[in-house]
């Protein structure tokens, strides 16, 4: 059988070292009355050349970004993946491992780890990172809890251009405290800050706000966190790490917690997931933190080692008063992303960003000379930009997809108010004859 | 191997790259030109600067650091640490797959989507559930969608109850995510064996009871017996049963937690279903429910049309929501649904037998050496405790497991399940042989004899690692979370 390693022989020598004569005297214990009488009903097992086959004919059903060219973000990102990520995690001192509960063999684990939360803590200008969270979505969602425990209050107000897909986790994790949430007007793109102002109060745990956001408006995120400070709020900033090669880190401009997907670091889309969620927060903050942390220390011999630590915040050693119920994380997406950002290193990330930024410019100034095409809102944008069509953009998108162009995120079913909307993003990959290529396509499909 | 204790940030040197991006190709590429300046970053971060052969050393090096199921036997309790097929790592790899966008028109993303509906399909059959969600990222999320799901039936029903049950062998997540749910946390005391003290759980269980939540096989690796009586004990009492999923692969094709009375279960797709542990994570808990419960699945659900498209249903109004942004960890659902269609019914119910064989050779080979946290037979883990190691010469389940790293093992959970003292906690896994098995017994017994012979070797150890042991207190008291360079 495959992935069995025992033969028949070898399970008749086991069988009568311990004594009984089937295995199914070792399954005694379970009453007849709880057997499945049946085998379970499975298609029938494939041999590899086949299963291999079938797979490949359910992916060829996809529209992938190798096939066509990718213009959609909304939280996914066709960035560039240099290739030593994947051969480098596909290791299987990495990719077989777990958890370093022996962290005297899981030194190559914890080590990464340390340096991944280095630089996580340098991007976000935060002190301290954790080892992950699952996306950025369950990250924000955390941050609401762990802004609730430390401030004691239980209203959280979310800007308006928070991804709404996040703000959806962050209403099912809200369910238990009994949260209150709050979501803010946009203004022209990006949060209406005065009528956010008018929102929080004594009782507001913290703010909540994205930059760039959801429509990929850049947002004032100083004024944001004085708003939350003035009435002792924390101000939690949801970003895309890949954009800090250039834009100024949240904790420079006041965040307390830095959240994030970090997915746009070296992780493919994979239809949504594994991502990678980024969380970092303020020093005065860290026992509060959830998730895990390493920490550097010395071993019997004075030798530099690493260990996981602070874990009396855990669910395993504190239970119900752990600060997460969070064991497993995405620590392989961790790894990936580590690799990616001493792969592009100090200069590398600042061009990812400033070509993904140039490059959007560009197609937001040459699709918006289209007639009936026009840029939604007036804020300034990075990467990502919302443009609203003459015709409905479901239809659109189905349209382009037979020139194989993935066209972006028709809005409407984020926001009602957005029918004609359609969210576009640009990264560095995308190339000047590919946007002229849209461009002309979209103009077709509009006139 | 050499000593090697560098981080990346000290190979750096200043002007080293590795990356390769192209040079702009677009009119105007200076951000100070598209964006006022207050936006942009005033100090740059300060990133590595090395070469390509730098990068691919340093973490080649750092791999070999680590020990995994690819280069030893991994008997981490719990945690099923079974031989990960690379067939399913070049099948999640497939461009069609990991090049995907969750966003697509559903039209344009069929193929992902018929293998999401498939899978859960395959996992509701598997678990006698009807309904299942790819949607939680790793088991502990699972448990908290299965615990969001119980409550939003209870109060569909107009009760609410406030509180969850869990055995005191539980694994943390259990009342963690039931808190975090909003319930308060009853801890059951267990019967020495592991198993559900019935007096104990007739004592709590009242109107108050949201729900009772146990792992089965339980966390001592026994099949708990009573466990129709104890479901319907819930039943009888409005509570619903959740199913802690980690132990399934004891019971593939054997038993099924639905045909049990259970309302809920999660699965660990990085335990029973293959998928790497990645060190830590990304992992996939989908969670199983019966038709009562189904109203409340996270949204989207996966649907199939009559004329055999597939789609995202939204239009969920008494869901509970969301877990994370997109649909679950997809890049593990194609892994585990590679599994299944290898393995087919016959092969999964073997996996079971072969696991539980294992465990009880394991367990039969080391009885005489180490106390039993209980007798067996037992299903797919067996937990032995080093009481008399300790008494005998102060040898802990921390000192064996260190041993064991020097003996070229991986080491057994220790220290879980709670109600066992010194305990250790060993999953064999189907995959592994017999030879590899009586490899490790006879590293235990070694150990077994050291500790009456040569405990100090026992005490050092680990010494062939590439550090020994660590000082936690020092990490935990004086927390180094992070590089700086040297002033």
């Amino acid at each position: 059988m495959r992935y069995i390693s025992n033969t028949p022989a070898q399970q008749r020598e086991m069988l009568a070292t311990i004594g009984v004569a089937s295995i199914e005297d070792l399954l005694a214990r379970i009453p007849s009355g709880a057997r499945l009488g049946r085998p379970l009903d499975l298609p029938p097992a494939m041999a590899e050349p086949d299963l291999i086959r079938h797979l490949r004919g359910l992916a060829a059903e996809n529209a992938d970004a190798d096939g066509g060219v990718c213009f959609l973000g909304a939280g996914s990102y066709d960035h560039a993946i240099p290739s030593p990520i994947n051969h480098l995690v596909s290791r299987g001192e990495f990719f077989t491992a777990y958890t370093p509960y022996q962290p005297e063999a899981s030194q190559g684990t914890l080590r990464s780890i340390y340096e991944y939360q280095t630089m996580i803590a340098e991007l976000t200008g935060m002190d301290v990172a954790n080892a992950s969270i699952y996306d950025g979505a369950s990250s924000l969602a955390e941050a609401a809890l762990m802004a609730h425990s430390v401030t004691g209050r239980d209203q959280v107000v979310l800007a308006a251009g928070v991804n709404p897909l996040y703000r959806a986790v962050v209403e099912t994790y809200a369910e238990g405290p009994a949260l209150r949430l709050r979501t803010t007007p946009l203004g022209d793109g990006a949060t209406d800050l005065a009528a956010a102002k008018k929102m929080v109060s004594g009782k507001t745990a913290a703010l909540v706000i994205q930059s760039p956001n959801f429509y990929g408006c850049l947002e004032d995120l100083t004024e944001a966190a004085e708003i939350a400070h003035a009435v002792d709020a924390l101000l939690i900033a949801v970003t895309d790490p890949v954009n800090l090669g250039v834009l100024e880190p949240p904790g420079a401009l006041g965040a307390d917690i830095v959240v994030g997907e970090g997915q746009g670091l070296g992780v493919p889309m994979s239809f949504g997931g594994p991502n990678l969620g980024v969380f970092a927060a303020k020093q005065d903050l860290v026992r509060r933190m959830p998730g895990r942390l390493v920490g550097a220390t010395v071993d019997l011999e004075g030798r530099r080692g690493y260990v996981l630590t602070l874990q009396t915040r855990e669910q395993h050693i504190r239970r119900e008063k752990a600060t997460s119920n969070i064991c497993t994380n995405v620590a392989l997406c961790a790894l990936m992303a580590t690799i990616y950002m001493a792969t592009v290193g100090k200069q590398g990330l600042r061009r990812v960003g400033e070509l993904s930024a140039a490059k959007a410019h560009y197609a937001a100034e040459r699709l918006g000379r289209i007639p009936g095409v026009r840029l939604r809102f007036g804020a300034p944008y990075f990467k990502e930009f919302t443009l609203d069509l003459p015709k409905p953009p479901a239809r659109v998108v189905q349209r382009l997809l037979r020139d194989r162009i993935l066209a972006g995120v028709p809005l409407r079913p984020f926001d009602r108010t957005l029918k004609n909307a359609l969210l576009v993003a640009v990264t560095e990959k995308r190339t000047r004859d590919e946007i002229d290529a849209f461009a002309d396509a979209l103009g077709r499909a509009v006139a | 191997m050499p000593q090697y204790d560098k981080l990346i940030f000290e190979l750096s040197s200043p002007g080293r790259i590795a990356y390769s991006l192209p040079e702009p190709d677009v009119p105007v590429a200076d951000l100070h030109a598209l964006l006022p300046a207050k936006y942009l970053r005033s100090k740059p971060a300060e990133l590595p600067e090395v070469s390509e052969v730098d990068i691919v050393r340093h973490y080649t090096r750092l791999s070999q650091l680590n020990y995994g199921v690819d280069t030893h036997f991994y008997p981490l309790g719990s945690c099923t640490m079974k031989y990960n097929p690379k067939l399913n790592e070049d099948m999640a790899r497939l461009p069609g797959f990991a090049r995907l966008h969750p966003l697509l028109p559903a039209r344009a993303s069929q193929g992902a989507l018929r293998l999401m509906h498939d899978l859960a399909a395959y996992l509701a059959e598997i678990a006698g559930m009807d309904a299942v969600s790819l949607q939680p990222a790793a088991g502990a999320q699972g448990e908290l969608a299965g615990v969001l799901m119980i409550r939003a039936y209870h109060l569909a029903r107009g009760e609410t109850r406030t509180k969850v049950l869990v055995p005191d062998s539980s694994h943390g997540t259990n009342p963690a995510s039931t808190a975090i749910a909003g319930y308060h946390v009853v801890q059951l005391k267990s019967e020495r064996s592991g198993e559900v003290d019935l007096l104990d759980l007739e004592r709590h269980l009242d109107a108050e009871t949201a729900a009772f939540m146990i792992t089965l096989p339980n966390t001592l690796g026994l099949f708990e017996t009573r466990i129709t009586e104890i479901t319907a004990m819930c039943h009888a009492k409005g509570a619903q049963v959740y199913m802690d999923g980690a132990n399934l692969n004891a019971i593939l094709g054997i038993t099924r937690p639905g045909d049990l009375g259970f309302d809920v279960c999660h699965f660990n797709l990085h335990k029973t279903f293959t998928t790497p542990h990645g060190g830590g994570g990304p992992g996939a808990g989908p969670v199983g429910v019966k038709a009562h419960l189904q109203p409340f699945l996270p949204t989207p659900v996966v649907t199939k049309s009559p004329d055999n498209t597939y789609g995202l249903d939204w239009k969920r109004p008494q869901s509970i929501g969301k877990l994370q942004a997109f649909w679950g960890n997809f890049g593990m659902l194609v892994r585990a649904y590679a599994y299944v269609r290898t393995m087919g019914a016959a092969g999964l119910r073997s996996v079971s037998e072969n696991a539980v064989l294992n465990a009880n050779y394991v367990m039969k080979r080391l009885e005489s050496h180490y106390d039993l946290g209980a007798p067996g037979p037992c299903m797919h883990e067996c937990v032995l405790s080093a009481r008399r190691q300790k008494q005998q010469a102060g040898i802990t389940a921390t000192d064996i497991a260190k041993r064991l790293l020097d003996l070229g093992f991986y080491a057994p959970s220790t220290y879980f399940p709670l109600i066992v003292e010194e305990a250790l906690m060993i999953e064999p896994t189907e995959t592994e042989s017999k030879e590899t098995l009586d490899a490790f017994c006879d590293a235990m017994i070694q150990i077994a004899a050291e500790t009456e012979k040569s405990p100090d070797v026992i005490r050092e150890a680990p010494v062939t690692t590439s550090v020994r042991r660590l000082d936690q207190t020092l990490a935990a008291r004086q927390p180094d979370l992070r590089w700086r360079p040297a002033r």
